[in-house]
This record gives C-alpha cells, sequence and structure tokens, in this order.
C-alpha cells in the first residue's frame, strides 16, 4: 500500500528527514516511536502533504500512485488520513458542516454517488455509534473550546466518517487522560480492516497497550534507526530512547 | 464661498442665463447637471411641482456643497459635468439572446443557481412570452393591498400617494444631509416606496416581488419604507446575482420611517461590478442609509453583505429617538483586488433605554482597503442607553489592509457602551486542515469564511443567505495560492 524509499524532508533549510524507508501492507498497524526531535510529526506531515516541507530526495509511492506528486487534497480522497496532534479551530463550521463537505468531495473523487442531508445523517449516525461521541459536540464550532480529548475523538469520528486506507495517528495519546484514550483506542480498533492500515506515531508505548502494533519502527536524527514488533516498544518503554541513540550514534561515526 | 463651489456657481448660472433648455421629447437629457436638467427630469416624470421645488432646492444645496474626502478611500474625483442625469429605460440595449452576452457572467449565474429565466431578465435580454413573473407580482400585489400594503416604484407611489411621500420624503435623510444625499435628492431616477399600515404585519419577505420589477432602478435611487404603529415588514434590497452597469457612480438614499411598537428588517446583498483584477472599473457606490425609530419600542434592524463595487462608502444608521427603541447593524464586507470599502454604521441614542447592536465582519483579499468606520452617539437624554460593537477583521495575504474608526461619544453617564474588536488571518493551518480532509482549497477558504460571518449571514432571510454564502465564495474566488 505505502512504499516509502530514502525519504529526505526538510523546512527552511534546516534537514529533518534523512532516509526514511518504510513499507505498509493493507491490515498492518505500524507504530513510529522515537525521542522528541526525531523527525516524527515530520513524517506524518510530509506523507499527507502539508507545504510548509520540503521533499529533497527520495520517493513514497501509494497504491501504485506517486504519493508526493499529489496534492493534499487528492492524497485525502485517494484514502490518506492524518489525525492532527493539534486539530485545528474553525469558529462558526460546525463538525457535521465541515464533514459534509469533505465527504461529499471524497466521494465524488471516488466515483461514488453525493450524499443528501438525510442519507448524510443517517451514515454519521452509524459512525457517532461507532466512535461514541455526541452529537452535539459536533453541532458546535468546530475544536473551538473542545477538551484535549474532545477533539481527539472528533479526529477519529472524522476518521469513522472518511473511511481511509491509510491512517496516521499523530501523536493521538498526547493529552488524554487514561479513559479518553481507551475510547479514542477502540475506535481506531473498530475501524481497521483487512484493506486498510494504520501509523500509530507517538512517543510513549501507552497508547500501544491498547493499539497493538504489528511493527515498531524507531526513529531518531530523522530515520529509522531500529525495526522490532511490539516486544520492542515494550522494551523502549523499560529502557527508554537512549541506548538507542548510543547504538546509532556508534554506527554513524 | 470656495474656488471651487463659486466656478460650479459660475458655470450653471451662466448655463441658464443662456436660456439653454432641453428638448422634452429627447429620451436622454445631455450630459451635466444644472436647474433645466432637473426640470427636465422632473417633467419626464411628470412629478408635481412640489417634488420639482424639493430637487431644485436639493440642487441648490448640492451646489454650495463640496465632496466629502474623509474616508479612506482613494479614487479619481468624478466630474459631474460628465454624467447623463436621465436616460429612458427604454433605451437599453437589449440582446436577443442568452448567446450575445459575456460568457463569464453566465459563469456566475450557473454558479449562483440562478434560473433560465432570471438570467434573462438580469442580463436585459428580451424575453418573448411575459415572464411568468409578471403575473407572479400581480397576484402578491393583491394580496398585500388587501392589508393596505402599498409597496411600489417611487415615481408610481409620486402619482398615487402623494401625500405619503410628501409628509416623509426627506424625513430620515434631509437635502443637506451629505453630498451624494444632496445630490441623489436633486436628481434620484426612481426606487422603492413601501407603507405599512397601523398593526400589520407584512406576511412576506418583500423580496421576490423587488427582484423581478425593480431590479434595474438606475443610478440614483430613492427608497422610502414608513412603518406606522405596531407594524412589521421585512425588506429585501438587491438581488445577489452580479449586475453589470455601465454607470460608474451610483449615490442611492433610502429612508426608513420606523413608529412606535413597529420592527422593520432591511437587507442587503449587494454584488455590483467590482473592477477588474487590476482595479481597472468598477461601480463607485456612494450611499446613504439611514432610518429613524420614531416612536417607542420601535427597532430597526440593517444587514448587508456587500462584496461588489469598486468604491463602497456606505453607513447604514439608526437614529433611535423613541424610547426603549433598538436598532442593530449586522454587515459582511468582503473586498478583493483593488476594491476599497468603508463601511459601518451610526447609532445615534437619544431616547431612554435604547439599545443598539452592531456586528462587522471584515474580509479583505488581494490588494484591497477595507475599514470599519462607526459612531456610537448617546445623546443627554438617552439614560440607560447601551450598546455592543464587535467588530472583526480577516485579511487573506499580505498585500490587503483592513482597519477600524470606531468613534464613541457619550454624553450620558448611565450609558453602558462595548465595543470589540479582532483582526485574524485565515492560518495556513486551517487550510491544510480542511484539505487534508478532502475539500479543495477554493472551498476551504469559501468554508472557513462563512463560518466567520455566520453571525450576520444568520441574520438574512433563509433563501438569501444561502446565495449570499455562495456570492462570499465566488468573491474570494483564485485569492488564495
Amino acid at each position: 500500500m505505502l512504499k516509502i524509499n530514502n525519504l529526505h524532508a526538510s523546512i527552511e533549510d534546516k534537514q529533518i528527514l534523512n532516509g526514511i524507508n518504510l513499507k505498509v501492507k493493507p491490515g498492518e498497524v505500524h507504530a513510529i516511536m522515537g525521542p522528541n526531535g526525531s523527525g516524527k510529526s515530520t513524517l506524518a506531515s510530509v506523507l499527507a502533504g502539508r507545504e510548509d516541507y520540503e521533499v529533497t530526495e527520495g520517493q513514497a509511492d501509494f497504491q501504485g500512485e506517486d504519493l508526493l506528486e499529489m496534492s493534499p487534497e487528492d492524497r485525502a480522497r485517494a484514502g490518506v488520513f492524518l489525525a492532527f496532534q493539534y486539530p485545528v479551530e474553525i469558529p462558526g463550521v460546525s463538525t457535521i458542516n465541515f464533514m459534509k463537505t469533505a465527504l461529499n468531495q471524497v466521494r465524488e473523487f471516488r466515483g461514488q454517488e453525493t450524499l443528501d442531508a438525510v442519507s448524510f445523517l443517517t451514515f454519521m449516525k452509524e459512525k457517532m455509534k461507532l466512535v461514541e461521541i455526541d452529537q452535539s459536540l459536533l453541532s458546535r464550532s468546530l475544536n473551538e473550546g473542545f477538551s484535549g480529548g474532545e477533539k481527539k475523538r472528533n479526529e477519529i469520528f472524522q476518521m469513522a466518517m472518511l473511511e481511509p486506507k491509510l491512517s496516521i495517528l499523530d501523536e493521538t495519546d498526547s493529552g488524554l487522560d487514561i479513559d479518553a484514550l481507551k475510547i479514542v483506542a477502540n475506535g481506531v480498533n473498530k475501524l481497521k480492516k483487512k484493506d486498510n492500515a494504520t501509523i500509530v506515531v507517538t512517543h510513549y508505548q501507552r497508547l500501544l497497550d491498547y493499539i497493538v502494533p504489528d511493527y515498531v519502527h524507531v526513529l531518531y536524527n530523522g530515520r529509522i534507526v531500529k525495526s522490532g514488533t511490539k516486544e520492542l516498544a515494550q522494551e523502549l518503554e523499560a529502557k527508554g530512547y537512549d541506548w538507542i541513540k548510543e547504538e546509532a550514534d556508534a554506527t554513524t561515526a | 464661498m470656495s474656488k471651487d463651489d463659486q466656478i460650479l456657481e459660475e458655470f450653471t448660472s451662466k448655463e441658464y442665463e443662456h436660456g439653454w433648455t432641453v428638448d422634452i421629447d429627447s429620451d436622454q437629457a445631455p450630459k451635466g447637471l444644472n436647474e433645466d436638467i432637473i426640470r427636465f427630469i422632473s417633467a419626464k416624470k411628470e412629478e408635481p411641482q412640489w417634488l420639482l421645488d424639493w430637487r431644485l432646492d436639493a440642487f441648490r444645496v448640492w451646489s454650495k456643497m463640496q465632496e466629502p474626502h474623509w474616508a479612506n478611500v482613494t479614487f479619481p474625483s468624478i466630474n459631474y459635468q460628465d454624467i447623463i442625469y436621465y436616460s429612458a429605460p427604454k433605451q437599453k440595449v437589449q440582446s436577443k439572446s442568452l448567446d450575445e452576452v459575456d460568457p463569464e457572467l453566465l459563469e456566475t449565474f450557473k454558479k449562483l443557481g440562478i434560473s433560465l429565466e432570471e438570467q434573462k431578465r438580469l442580463t436585459g435580454v428580451a424575453v418573448d412570452a411575459v415572464i411568468d413573473s409578471v403575473s407572479v407580482a400581480t397576484t402578491f400585489k393583491d394580496k398585500l393591498g388587501e392589508l393596505g400594503i402599498i409597496f411600489c416604484s417611487f415615481s408610481e407611489a409620486v402619482k398615487e400617494h402623494p401625500e405619503l411621500v410628501k409628509k416623509y420624503l426627506g424625513s430620515v435623510v434631509p437635502v443637506s444631509d451629505n453630498y451624494y444625499a444632496a445630490l441623489n435628492s436633486a436628481v434620484f431616477s426612481d426606487g422603492s416606496f413601501c407603507y405599512i399600515p397601523k398593526g400589520v404585519r407584512c406576511p412576506m419577505e418583500l423580496s421576490t416581488y423587488f427582484r423581478i420589477n425593480a431590479a434595474n432602478t438606475g443610478q440614483f435611487e430613492r427608497t422610502l419604507i414608513v412603518a406606522e404603529d405596531n407594524s412589521y415588514v421585512s425588506y429585501l434590497e438587491g438581488c445577489t446575482a452580479p449586475m453589470r452597469d455601465e454607470n460608474q457612480l451610483h449615490a442611492a438614499v433610502v429612508e426608513i420611517y420606523v413608529k412606535a411598537d413597529a420592527e422593520v428588517k432591511y437587507s442587503t446583498v449587494q454584488n455590483w461590478y467590482p473592477g477588474d483584477k487590476n482595479g481597472k472599473g468598477g461601480i463607485y457606490n456612494l450611499v446613504t442609509k439611514r432610518g429613524i425609530c420614531a416612536g417607542n419600542n420601535a427597532k430597526l434592524s440593517w444587514t448587508q453583505v456587500e462584496t461588489g463595487s469598486a468604491v463602497t462608502w456606505k453607513y447604514p444608521s439608526c437614529i433611535l429617538k423613541g424610547d426603549n427603541s433598538s436598532g442593530e447593524f449586522y454587515s459582511v464586507a468582503v473586498t478583493n483586488n483593488y476594491q476599497q470599502a468603508d463601511t459601518g454604521t451610526k447609532m445615534i441614542h437619544i431616547g431612554r433605554n435604547t439599545k443598539s447592536r452592531i456586528v462587522s465582519k471584515g474580509v479583505s483579499a488581494g490588494y484591497s482597503q477595507n475599514s470599519y468606520r462607526g459612531q456610537v452617539y448617546v445623546m443627554k437624554r438617552a439614560t440607560g442607553a447601551r450598546n455592543f460593537s464587535q467588530c472583526d477583521s480577516l485579511l487573506m495575504g499580505n498585500k490587503c489592509g483592513a482597519h477600524t474608526f470606531p468613534y464613541i461619544d457619550i454624553e450620558n453617564k448611565s450609558s453602558m457602551v462595548e465595543h470589540e474588536a479582532t483582526t485574524s488571518k485565515i492560518g495556513e493551518d486551517q487550510i491544510f486542515y480542511c484539505t487534508q480532509r478532502g475539500i479543495d482549497e477554493e472551498s476551504a477558504v469559501a468554508l472557513i469564511v462563512n463560518g466567520y460571518c455566520k453571525e450576520v449571514l444568520n441574520q438574512l432571510p433563509m433563501e438569501f443567505a444561502v446565495e449570499a454564502q455562495k456570492l462570499l465564495a465566488l468573491t474570494l474566488e483564485g485569492s488564495v495560492g
């Protein structure tokens, strides 16, 4: 589904990603871990197409297409979803209205019929149940005055609505208490299917207790320096990141 | 007397001296403005003597006035002697079919979802079969007539209801109010008259009718609305479709007289030609709009969505004379490319416990300049007066400007006046958040701007609000990226 080859990216001439290689197949859950500043969020942003970043080298292939050549909206329509670390507020626009606009543009792109108000609401109610979100929240201005937990749940709700192929969760656990974390993780697990894949970007192992990854990758200095299975995450939790840094620094030196 | 006035006076009196007259049978007045032109206009419209005298009086007042330059707009000075002040409507060149109409304009109609019949009407295409709207209009008129509501063109009102016109014309906007109002008073072409009798609630938005009948009221439009005690009317001016118009100067006057316990809601969506992308052409929209809440508990509410015109100079105001009367002003002003808007309101609190509310949302894009100018004046007698003002500006890109000029004058200590203002930019973060969900950039901007203007758009009647939303999107097309 996703093949990343030797990906380099920079922001304002500062090199952040230094050659990422990653393959994600349908049905898989990959966790990207790493210390602060290792390039985790940059990777998520570059895949979603944020313009602040410049790809200086490498390729990314998504379902046989050159992902990096696509506009952010076309990536989204093709099935790339980014759950934001800091969801943006849009005053005066309700989540319902926002999702209706988004879903219909996405559906149009995918050659599906656009939904009228009634079928949209039916579809929405179904997804609301799935991710345990209240309609009153969705009628309010998007993310405005939402608590941290509400914002993240709203992200997962949007993910449910848009039915992406590849979901990238950028530090979705940050700012969540354990109850909110469980609800969010539960939502993600329910949305998991054979034909979609998830990349979980996180600093802590905590979230991975609930969203169990098939693979864990450790990012350091813009490179994946170690890959393994879920046991690697537990090892990191116990030992911290220092030993990874030392190992990596030793190899490059 | 200033030099300009002197020249002007010399000029006008000289013309008169020469006994220069205008042929009454011609369909068009020659260029320029003098007393004879005004006599010509008045004669053409078969007006009574009192109205001619009123016009002449206005002309003399205007001749002694100077063009105001305090607004935050710049445009080349207008040569008032280079304008044709009367042209018979039948002279309008009609296209034979929509094929002859500017395709860009038709494209815009399509985006706004304007019906084919209406497209023809708006572009001045001759329609063979009598448009069904004529019968619709008649039906409306009968229904309104039963309630005693008068709703007709200004010229018709002068003929049919001279006592009402005479009583209220100039009662809210006196001839000498300002330069453009004086000019309008002297030369106004036509407009609308609306009278709601005591205790009558107008059962429909006076909109559909208006759209059908009075779209081409011309350059110097005059509107007069009178709401008797305990009556109600919601009035919609203008048209969401873009009006192409060769007249560069538009100086309209709207007067609203609201009596005790009555309520008037006045909504405008203005989308005149704003000029091209380089700022060439476009309408100068220099309008005077004012209403008086003359009786106790009267209520007047202005809602405007301004997206057109190259230059906008407009301050719909409320004189709150009756005790407990209230005034509202909700405004969205969007400027793009080289448009300039200086708009806002005046709330004059005279009566006790009078309330006013101002919500202004400015959106500037391109190289445009967008100013809010508003005055809240609480007079001595206005014990317990309250005002709340909120002025928000949204900037798109870094070449446009947003300005706020609030004036607050308080002469009564018991009053409460609040003013809030914000300035923000459409964030790249917001746009990226939308595009990441599959929404294209233009729709994202439209969504964000509509959200920002929601409080004002909510004030518009339903069908108008939908078109206004589309219009905002159209105006800002191409302003990102």
